[in-house]
């Protein structure tokens, strides 16, 4: 189980050799996707089919950030639940019923499955429909499943923009060129980005999700869309099914990503690399000179990614490139090769990527290795940092804004951060 | 199904672990999906543990499903033995395991492993985490005690010995358990006994197994270790303690009862001083808590016992009493019958907070909900209960059972009211620049009361957009026709103090529409206030 495969039985150019494990996986499943999920799209409530561990794992997840009534919560199913699977239906109908009747605002409902869902085979689309037909048009009813037997973190938020994107509507065929931002992006981020596509000069510029799910923005073979996150593997399938062309590029994370990014959008809509040369400029200069601060602090020390969010190979090759670190293994809980392509290009030839997860074995690694620091899930942090290894909680790299050029010291500041608290504590 | 936006309690495997993870040498193999590993952050980081729980989950994924789900189980449980060595191991499922049936306690059997294993049936479906909890804990002790083992002669060879006892149901991840013991430790002692086993926190299987050694136990935690407790009453003819030391009153009458069943002279430590808290309470800066409102959630046990600590020990008005866990249900609607309250038994925070508005509570003793509620209201608050996030689990030394729990209980309920003192000064200065209304109490900081102030009103039900309104223009009310503010009304309401002011005007506005007034005018308010003297 340890011994190297490469992956698709060729030894490929572009990486290393992948360590497959199987083991325990210490990783959130896809459910907890809702938890940034639901901020950004403000119309729509996010209803678990689960279990109480279900509601218990989303709430423990986001700690408690009930200020306000979420838009989000859990049917926690019951022993009678499981006697029929009619009854569970009739159930979930009277659940969303109550839902709807104290949430009159909703407009657009994420039935949500979950591990006990699955197994049960309580059919969801079905349910979707008859509660969409039940409710329409004031509410939408769409499902789409987070349930840790087959979703990992992340790719909860893959599955709930797949579910969208048969739903989105179809542009004329003649329709101009339109580019699709793809991947849920705090605001501010968004923003920054809209603003430089437009003095890039790229017109019809949309994003999915939006901030509504009632503007889905239209799609079809005009449609060039460009990922925002690497962990998009089932939603860039359903676009291209849909017709839509994959704009391949990095991940815009740091000064070379971000550039790249935006220089390969630029391409597609074959705006003048003059132009885009001295758009980008003041910003690159802006971000260097955020980043330079942080490379004196992380240049030359090692970095271990435990899996977690899939962002780890973008941002390892940002680590690596931009601030010198040295990588030691790198890993991630599912890799995309498709999409991944021109980031594992530029990753160090030494590095360890890792595919899957075997805790046990890969703390044994990061305890061999004694990287400068590791980055890991809440659960691993406090335990490694209680044997003297500096930590960084993976899910603050989703949860803060951490694209493009303006964040690219914030993001290399999460990592210096934990370092540098260490060398001033003197307890 | 039920709907839920937020959960008191996990799951019952969520309650095994709490058993597992305060334990010494005993590992716990829970079938498992991927992500339910999510509960290792309770520990790591509410708690701040410094290990990881000592579970492996097997981690099933949907390709598995049907084919080697229980092979996966049986790699599990031999690769986690050779690993972490346990003396012995925890079996179970989770929520989605149960589902598939493999049935761990029979995989396991199979596999005749070298070390005693506790076979857990914990129901996801119909029970939840203090259950989960009381149940390992009791399978732990049925499993594994030393049925041999039996309480020393009382009279040996060098006289008399002193009475042990054990000390059931604190665990991981518990309100103040880790305090809590070593105060009841050093209460123990001083009265000349000792202390037998701890358990389950700090205990390993030895410790278990010598159970049988005690005189009696003491159950600290009844959600937690009552069913343990029951069980050693009947196996060993142990009884059981089951005040709950939380207060100076419950204090004493748990160490007449301790001394009653160890035959010893409570009186030493019945003595006058044992507890700063009668003093306190006693003393002049005090009186202001009279009769203060508080309103009391939590866990049955700690509920009950704070209520008394409210009534007899503060000289608050208990205004509202409940609890999330049914099973201990009885105990509250017994104790809301002495404080001639409504008994609340849900695990619906909703209707907690319903309950919250509409008792008008000046201050709320609960969970991390109530606390989130009471924020939102503008309402003071203090935590006597689990479910309690990272801020519980303080760094300082704070039981809060035994006489220096007393002393503790004092300062954190008092610490989020107005303190007395200061209640003086904003009466006597409250036109003074400094004493605005914005200005808020000094022991909270900036920015405070101002806007708290604005939300408890904003929030009663009884007060609506008319305040908001009438703040802003006084005695003019164009939301509401049934009740208008005279301008000298209302600026005399001005002139009442803010932490105070929702309360007149809410109880102002109820008594004029009980006496059918369309208009508040100045002598209301002031028949209002000797209406409602008290």
């Amino acid at each position: 189980m340890n011994a190297p495969l490469p992956i698709n039985g060729q030894a490929s150019g572009d990486c290393a050799p992948v360590l497959k494990e199987r083991g325990q996986r210490e990783v959130f499943c896809g459910l907890t996707g809702i938890i940034w999920l639901h901020r950004k799209m403000q119309d729509a409530f996010f209803l678990v089919v689960g279990s109480r561990t279900c509601a218990h794992l989303l709430q423990s997840a986001a700690g408690v950030m009930i200020f306000a009534e979420p838009r989000f919560a859990t049917a926690i199913m019951e022993e009678r639940d499981l006697a029929g699977l009619a009854d569970a239906n009739e159930e979930l109908d009277r659940i969303v019923d109550q839902l709807l009747e104290r949430r009159p605002e909703i407009k657009s409902l994420f039935l949500v499955g979950s591990c006990p869902s699955e197994v049960i085979k309580l059919d969801l689309a079905k349910a979707a429909q008859r509660l969409g037909a039940k409710h329409a048009p004031l509410v939408r009813v769409i499902n789409y499943s987070g349930s840790g037997i087959e979703t990992t973190f992340t790719q909860g938020e893959d599955a709930c923009l797949a579910s969208l994107v048969p739903i989105m509507p179809r542009s004329a065929p003649d329709a101009e060129k339109s580019l699709l931002l793809v991947g849920s992006l705090p605001d501010i981020v968004e923003d920054q980005f809209m603003r430089l596509l437009a003095e890039l000069g790229i017109r019809n510029v949309a994003s999915l999700p939006e901030r509504a799910v009632a503007d889905l923005p239209a799609i079809g073979s005009n449609t060039h869309y460009l990922l925002a996150q690497p962990f998009l593997g089932d939603t860039g399938q359903a676009l291209d099914e849909r017709g839509a062309k994959h704009i391949s590029a990095l991940f815009p994370f740091g000064v070379e990503g971000t550039s790249n990014w935006l220089r390969a959008a630029a391409a597609v809509f074959d705006i003048d690399p003059a132009h885009v040369e001295a758009v980008l400029a003041p910003y690159q200069l802006r971000a260097e000179k955020a980043l330079a601060h942080q490379r004196e602090k992380l240049a030359g020390k090692s970095i271990f990614f435990m899996p977690d969010s899939q962002l780890e190979v973008p941002l390892a090759r940002f680590l690596s490139r931009e601030l010198g670190m040295v990588l030691t293994e790198v890993g991630t809980p599912y890799l995309h090769r498709g999409h991944l392509a021109e980031e594992l290009t530029l990753l160090p030839g030494h590095v360890q990527l890792s595919e899957g997860q075997n805790v046990d074995k890969q703390l044994d690694r990061v305890r061999a290795e004694k990287p400068d620091l590791t980055v890991c899930g809440l659960g691993l942090a406090n335990p490694l940092e209680q044997e003297g290894l500096s930590t960084k909680w993976a899910i603050e790299l989703v949860f803060s804004p951490i694209h493009g050029f303006d964040q690219a010291g914030d993001l290399a500041e999460l990592f210096a951060r934990p370092l540098r608290r260490r060398d001033v504590l003197r307890v | 199904m039920q709907l839920a936006v937020w959960t008191y309690e996990g799951p019952p495997h969520v309650g095994a672990m709490r058993v597992a993870t305060a334990m010494d040498g005993i590992h716990y193999l829970l079938h498992a999906p991927q992500g339910d590993t999510y509960a290792d952050l309770l520990f790591t980081m509410i708690e701040r543990r410094g290990k990881r729980p000592p579970v492996t989950y097997t981690t099933f994924q949907a390709r598995d499903l049907g084919k080697d789900t229980s092979e996966l189980f049986q790699d599990a449980a031999r690769d986690s033995i050779e690993r972490f060595k346990p003396d012995a191991m925890l079996v179970g499922a989770s929520c989605t395991a149960e589902l598939i049936q493999d049935d761990p306690a029979g995989l396991i059997e199979k596999m005749g492993l070298p070390i005693p294993i506790v076979p857990l049936e914990l129901p996801s479906y119909q029970r939840k985490e203090s259950w989960g909890a009381s149940e390992t804990f009791y399978q732990i002790v049925r499993n594994l005690v030393d049925k041999n083992i039996r309480p020393e002669p009382k009279e040996g060879l060098n006289g008399k010995r002193r009475p042990l006892v054990n000390l059931l149901g604190p665990t991981a991840l518990g309100f103040r358990h880790r305090d809590d013991v070593v105060e009841i430790t050093r209460l123990l002692h001083a009265m000349g006994i000792n202390v037998n086993v701890t358990a389950p926190l700090g205990a390993n299987m030895a410790d278990i197994q010598r159970l049988g050694a005690a005189d009696f136990n003491i159950v600290l935690y009844p959600e937690t270790g009552e069913m343990a407790a029951d069980f050693l009453k009947r196996e060993f003819g142990q009884p059981k303690v089951t005040t709950v030391p939380i207060g100076v009153n419950a204090t004493q009458d748990f160490v007449r009862e301790v001394a009653a069943l160890a035959d010893i002279d409570p009186s030493p430590m019945l003595a006058e001083g044992q507890s700063r808290m009668g003093w306190w309470s006693r003393s002049v800066d005090s009186n202001y808590l009279t009769g203060k409102r508080v309103f009391i959630f939590g866990d049955a046990s700690h509920a009950v016992a704070a209520a008394r600590v409210a009534h007899e020990e503060m000289g608050f008005k208990v205004c509202g009493l409940g609890c999330y866990n049914r099973e201990y249900a009885r105990d509250i609607r017994a104790a809301a019958k002495l404080y001639d309250v409504e008994p609340l038994i849900t695990d619906d925070h909703l209707a907690v907070e319903k309950a919250i508005e509409e008792a008008h509570p000046e201050l709320v003793l609960g969970t991390q909900m109530e606390r989130h509620i009471a924020k939102r209201c503008g309402i003071g608050c203090s935590v006597i209960s689990s479910p309690v996030h990272v801020q519980d689990f303080p760094a300082r030394y704070s039981p809060h059972m035994g006489f220096e729990g007393a002393n503790v209980l004092f300062d954190e309920w008092v610490h989020p009211l107005v303190m007395g003192l200061e209640e003086h000064l904003l009466t006597m200065f409250r036109d003074d620049f400094e004493f605005h209304d914005g200005a808020g109490a000094s022991h909270l900081g900036p920015g405070h009361s101002a806007a708290k102030a604005a939300k408890t009103e904003t929030h009663s039900p009884t007060a609506n957009d008319v305040q908001k309104s009438a703040d802003a223009a006084p005695a003019a009310n164009p939301t509401d026709g049934l009740i208008m503010w005279s301008a000298d009304a209302d600026k005399e309401l001005k002139k009442i103090p803010f932490f105070v002011r929702g309360k007149a005007r809410r109880n102002t506005e109820t008594f004029a529409a009980e006496q059918g007034l369309e208009t508040i005018e100045l002598a209301t308010l002031y028949e209002a206030k000797a209406h409602y003297a008290r």
